[in-house]
């Protein structure tokens, strides 16, 4: 096992809501105590429903919103309750790419300005020639021609704006790249020269991928690791075979079963899930999957159980053996 | 006699910069009781070519098709009025986003008893006691109290069973699914397409899913149509099109899927489906095709016979090879 580079310790983001001149602020605990590591060359993939706390979870590990509990250390420098505001080095280790390319880039910029914005801001000491210079080889390097320097973002598909929004990613020569649903506003034909595009990237520069989404056949392909999330807590990690094979938590099994698996001769073995995901803003006590699992025991309402197994983890009561 | 039947389906829009073909060519044919999908990318025409049939589109759109029946009515040359007293009664639609479709100023319950004071003559507590029972049949809890409810006050899934039953007040023999599922999460999503199935098993309804999510079609339907670019390129049985898919965009598209590949990277369609603009000639799909040769690119493919899934192709895939080619060289 390679060392991590960058730590995370029962991360928490929690938001203030509401609260007028007459009622008391409400908290949303919108990320709550998530442990993980990210490797050099390897990915974590987080998968869950809406409101499960993964989009927070790509904001704080970006820094764009500090956590409002545990820790976040980046090569072992800690990135403290303040936030990285002050320390651009570590702003630029790490780089979002967002799920809509559409939204994403700037109508106004041409595709070059994009790509050359980010040294402008972070590195003023590069001169305007060598901007364009490398910012031309990393049009090549995501797939684009030397022609689409000029061109403006509408001139361009959804599979190409999401090379661009890329490469201006990586232009700071980031170590870790946090991927929030990439591929899930493109087509399946585009879809996979963009996954392509990103295991080329993270082999040629060694990148740690933080990807997030909900689609479980690109998991599965393209992670190492595995994270899943249930109303702002992860109920389960491990080694995406383990995961995927030997689901330990209940709504992992109701996650992977709900998936729908392109071949008509898999037998579908589904668990029926009752009812609806529960509003982040009132998580049910305990176990915040109690309400909907068909394991849950009066233990699973009082406390959340505590983390069990070593590479494997997972939090459950009643955890599924094979 | 054939529930929908369309033939030789055209949509054209005008556009400030010219004439746009979203459909080009479509048939289809539906049977009662029929489970059928829709497959195609963005572009391919999928849900224009539905909204076609239901009378949906603006008045920018040209229709134009060789036949356009339904239940027995030429749906071409039917009058807005005439066309009222079928859509909502025997043919109904949902759509992707159940968020926006519902009215947000009236309440879930007086837009399900609209419909039902529109084509019944069921009294004011018929169609209360009716909406209730639509609401138990999609499965919502408390259909009482949820009736007075506004849509801002349900979640994704439950917006979408009351948009189900909406469509399915008047006993529809045709339902128009249109992405039902694609904005919601998969345990949701899961719940909804088993409601539509069963629905579809109990009520006899015929119905047509649009979609572009293949797992989607593999749990769901009995058979299915692609569609790129506005036309038909093929159109099989379930099984037997993930099994050996005859034409060469559905072939690539199948290896495109990430749960299929065999090696870290994926095999990938080069190049973007054609706009307005660049409409290649010949097969629309021939500058992306693998197998595609010089006849591809000049001359316009037919339509292969059923059994090679009426593929729109020069040399119709039969397990990953193309056939005919000798015929033509």
């Amino acid at each position: 096992m390679s060392e991590a580079i960058l730590t995370a310790e029962t991360l928490q983001r929690h938001y203030e809501v509401g609260g007028g001149a007459f009622s008391k602020p409400s908290t949303v605990r919108a990320l709550d105590g998530a442990s993980f590591t990210l490797e050099p060359g390897k990915t974590l993939a987080v998968v869950g429903e809406s409101g499960c706390g993964k989009s927070t979870l790509a904001r704080v590990v970006t820094m764009i919103e500090p956590p409002s509990g545990g820790t976040l250390s980046i090569r072992g420098k800690e990135v403290g309750p303040e936030g990285a505001s002050r320390d651009r080095d570590l702003r630029a280790m790490v780089q979002i790419v967002f799920q809509d390319p559409y939204g994403s880039l700037n109508p106004r910029q041409t595709i070059g300005q994009t790509l050359m914005e980010p040294l402008k801001l972070n590195r003023p000491e590069v001169s305007a020639k060598e901007r364009e210079t490398r910012a031309r080889e990393m049009l090549r390097m995501v797939g684009l021609r030397d022609e689409h320097f000029d061109r403006y973002p509408h001139m361009f598909s959804g599979g190409q704006r999401q090379r661009v929004a890329v490469g201006r990613a990586l232009m700071l020569e980031p170590k870790i790249l946090v991927l929030d649903e990439p591929v899930s506003a493109l087509d399946l034909s585009i879809q996979s020269q963009v996954l392509n595009l990103l295991i080329d990237l993270q082999e040629k520069f060694q990148l740690a991928y933080l990807f997030i989404s909900h689609d479980l056949s690109v998991v599965r392909h393209l992670a190492d690791e595995v994270m899943v999330m249930y109303l702002g807590r992860p109920v389960e990690t491990g080694p995406k075979d383990e995961v995927f094979s030997h689901p330990r938590h209940p709504y992992t099994q109701a996650l992977l079963s709900a998936t729908p698996v392109a071949d008509p001769r898999h037998t579908k073995n589904r668990i029926k899930l009752e009812g609806e995901l529960p509003s982040p803003m009132a998580v049910p006590k305990g176990c915040p999957f109690n309400p909907r699992c068909w394991r849950a025991t009066e233990e699973c309402r009082q406390e959340f159980p505590p983390y069990e197994g070593e590479r494997h983890r997972y939090a459950c009561y009643h955890p599924i053996e094979d | 006699m054939p529930l929908l039947e369309i033939r030789n389906l055209s949509v054209e829009f005008s556009t400030t910069s010219g004439k746009f073909r979203a459909v080009d060519g479509i048939d289809v044919t539906v049977e009662p009781n029929d489970l059928m999908a829709i497959v195609g990318e963005s572009g391919s025409g999928k849900s224009v070519s539905m909204l076609a049939v239901m009378g949906l589109l603006p008045w920018t759109a040209t229709i134009t098709a060789d036949v356009m029946a339904f239940n027995g009515h030429d749906l071409r040359d039917m009058t807005a009025k005439q066309r009222r007293r079928i859509i909502g009664r025997d043919m109904s639609m949902i759509f992707q986003e159940p968020m926006s479709s519902l009215n947000p100023c009236f309440t879930v319950g007086f837009q399900i008893k609209e419909s039902l004071k529109k084509h019944t003559d069921l009294d004011r507590k018929g169609r209360q006691n009716r909406a209730i029972e639509l609401m138990q049949l999609v499965g919502i809890p408390a259909p009482e109290k949820r009736l007075n409810a506004f849509p801002h006050q349900l979640s994704g899934g439950m917006s979408q069973r009351a948009m189900i039953a909406m469509a399915l007040a008047c006993e529809p023999k045709l339902l128009i699914a249109d992405e039902p599922t694609t904005a919601l999460d998969v345990t949701i999503q899961a719940q909804i397409l088993e409601l539509l199935t069963s629905l579809q098993e109990e009520t006899g309804m015929a119905l047509i899913l649009i979609t572009h999510d293949m797992g989607v079609v593999a749990e769901t339907v009995r058979r299915v149509q692609v569609q790129y670019a506005g036309q038909k390129v093929e159109e099989q049985e379930v099984g037997a099109l993930f099994d050996d898919p005859h034409h060469p965009y559905t072939a690539a598209l199948l290896a495109a899927l990430p749960e299929r590949a065999t090696e870290r990277r994926l095999p990938t369609i080069p190049g973007v489906v054609p706009g307005q603009f660049d409409r290649p000639q010949g097969c629309l799909f021939s500058p992306r095709c693998r197998f595609a040769n010089a006849h591809c690119k000049a001359v316009e493919p037919v339509q292969a016979s059923p059994e090679m899934g009426l593929a729109l192709c020069h040399y119709p895939l039969s397990h990953g090879e193309p056939t005919n080619r000798e015929k033509a060289s």
